[in-house]
């Protein structure tokens, strides 16, 4: 029997296949070669999407689907870049013995942090998120540790092997980095669309009708957090092995900011969108700091606010309202406005 | 203490037949501070009944529900399902143990569609929520349920839709739908008629009167709509500023008239 693919899933294979050959169609259109110049450059960029597309992925089983608004999902980002950091460069570790661990310690961070803030919820879990993310902030900047995480400097110059070397190896890193958001898209996917992904989208939309009819919520929060956090964890580590360092940035809050931003501009609740935020946030970020210099996130600023009252699902959950319902949806939300304004200057 | 309310038993006499408690409470209370809201209830309902709680507002009526199903604790006194005490459960336990319950302000997942509102009542049934590896939509036997479910309440068209944009009606079938597709044997309903138009309210009371002849399913219900409860009822349990104030079938509730002055009034008197 031949399974039928939805558009969406051509549309997918399309800009994946898309992306396979974006390295060479820039080696050919620009005429330098593949591992050199303007591609090597723009392969860069695009492996910063990547894994900044799984962090904020990461982020949108939590907060999209989940309901829970976490402001310590620094936490997990920064915490797999320092364990895959102390593990190659002080337990000269193998860089899969690294990456396995960066998955134990994100279980046990998760389940550490997911039974202490699960107990409360709304502002107060926010905030009980945000004291364990910046705990960690401060133990990666404390002095006592500066042999094993370097302190304020970071934990600078971690060996990566050879053949992963995101310099020499652009194009192979880049590849990698490709697997790496797509593979970890396909198993978020698979989260989602399961029985378990159902609840915690029922806990999302009532959390006390989910636990009448039966369900443990904490049991499904808890699930969750734990793969939401391993999730962020791994592209940390990745993030760390793209930079060759893991520094108290990655912890900041900043870093959590940025995963409710790619979230919100991409669309919550959709997988797709927070990757595809994470896109414009990067690419918008660059371009707007060529053309503006270092005051470039004021203006990004103003775009956001733009995408905002226009794209108020994201860009990717307003795309999924029909047509007309987004024309209606604009004319309720601009038309009273103007409606208000014409009142007031009678 | 009042009326004819039942104490500690286990067999319940009703309709000529001695018929198994399913539910009972034994002087349950409830403080909100100063104010016993319930104070000192006891209250067996007979497996298959149909029982219904009345009592003018502030009775107490919806704090016994919440206590009933486990969404409150109470401040003292038990309550026992089938004689096993359940009154310090978690919710989702008590939910497992066959007590579904609807609210009386609409209680729903609102952005989800009717069915996907319903298919998660037969899933939280099944032992198959924490297959995280499996595709929801695989487990057709749940999507069924719900869809029987949904028939019962002649909800089968709207399934499609976001139960968000249903009318009230709709919304208040659409709970019923989940408590059928729960498959609980006890459904506690609250005010399933609240703030439905009155046109609307016969086609309740239908399937309220198919899911009691068809399912012998135990329904409690909290109810104002007077037409619905005698109508409907084997035992009525009347309510007053937190106490039992009478219990019997309507005729006996009808008559009595302890109940007229608290509540039916004359009105109710000369009604049919």
């Amino acid at each position: 029997m031949i399974r039928r693919i939805p558009p969406a899933g051509w549309a997918g294979a399309a800009l994946v296949a898309a992306l396979c050959l974006f390295p060479f169609a820039m080696a050919m259109i620009t005429g330098q070669p593949v591992g050199e110049g303007a591609p090597k450059f723009w392969q860069g960029m695009l492996i910063q999407v990547f894994i900044l597309a799984v962090y904020a992925m990461s982020y949108d089983l939590l907060m999209g689907y989940t309901g829970i608004l976490s402001f310590g999902h620094a936490l997990f980002f920064g915490t797999g870049s320092y364990v895959l950091g102390i593990m190659l460069k002080h337990a000269g570790w193998p860089l899969w013995q690294a990456t396995l661990m960066i998955v134990v310690v994100a279980v046990a961070q998760s389940l550490i942090v997911g039974v202490l803030s699960l107990r409360v919820s709304g502002v107060y879990l926010t905030m009980v998120t945000l004291a364990f993310a910046q705990m960690f902030f401060i133990l990666a900047e404390a002095t006592d540790f500066r042999e094993w995480t370097g302190a304020e400097d970071g934990l600078q110059g971690i060996p990566i092997p050879a053949w992963l070397s995101p310099t020499d190896q652009r194009l192979r890193f880049y590849f990698v980095a490709l697997g790496f958001a797509l593979i970890m898209y396909l198993l978020a996917r698979r989260v989602v669309n399961s029985p378990t992904g159902a609840v915690m989208v029922a806990i999302r939309e009532n959390e006390p009708r989910a636990r009448m009819l039966g369900y443990n919520t904490f049991v499904y929060k808890l699930i969750a957090i734990t793969i939401s956090g391993v999730m962020a964890a791994l592209a940390g580590g990745m993030n760390a092995i793209w930079n060759l360092n893991a520094n108290t940035a990655m912890l900041g809050v900043g870093t959590t900011i940025n995963a409710l931003l790619m979230t919100i501009i991409g669309g919550a609740g959709s997988l797709v969108g927070p990757m595809l935020g994470a896109g414009v946030l990067q690419l918008l970020g660059y371009w707007l700091n060529a053309a503006f210099g270092p005051r470039w996130p004021l203006i990004f600023g103003v775009v956001y606010i733009l995408i905002v009252l226009f794209f108020p699902y994201g860009l990717v959950g307003t795309w999924r309202l029909r047509g007309g319902s987004l024309l209606s949806l604009w004319r309720r939300r601009f038309g009273e406005a103007r409606q208000a304004a014409t009142d007031a200057r009678r | 203490m009042g009326g004819c309310a039942a104490h500690t038993q286990d067999k319940k006499y009703y309709g000529g037949t001695l018929s198994e408690v399913i539910i009972q409470a034994v002087g349950l209370t409830r403080h909100f501070g100063g104010l016993r809201a319930v104070d000192g209830v006891d209250i067996a309902v007979a497996a298959g009944s149909f029982h219904a709680i009345i009592g003018p507002n502030g009775a107490g009526k919806t704090t016994l529900f919440n206590l009933l199903s486990g969404f409150m604790k109470p401040t003292s006194g038990q309550v026992l399902l089938r004689g096993r005490d359940i009154t310090r459960l978690p919710l989702h336990r008590i939910a497992h143990l066959g007590v579904g319950r609807s609210f009386q302000i609409t209680n729903v997942f609102p952005s989800l569609s009717v069915l996907e509102n319903v298919r998660l009542a037969a899933q939280a049934q099944g032992r198959d929520s924490l297959k995280i590896w499996a595709h929801a939509a695989a487990f057709r036997r749940y999507e069924e349920r719900a869809r029987h479910a949904l028939g019962l309440v002649g909800l089968a068209a709207r399934a499609a839709d976001v139960a968000a944009t249903l009318p009230h009606g709709d919304k208040r079938r659409l709970e019923l739908a989940i408590l059928l597709a729960a498959d609980s044997e006890l459904l506690l309903l609250d005010e399933p008629t609240a703030g439905m138009a009155t046109e609307q309210v016969p086609l309740l009371l239908e399937v309220l009167r198919g899911i009691r002849r068809d399912t012998g399913k135990t329904i409690l219900l909290v109810e104002h709509n007077m037409g619905v409860v005698m109508s409907l009822s084997d035992m009525i349990t009347v309510m007053h500023q937190g106490r039992v104030l009478a219990e019997g079938d309507p005729a006996a509730i009808a008559a009595n008239p302890a109940v007229q002055s608290a509540y039916l009034g004359e009105a109710y008197r000369h009604a049919p």
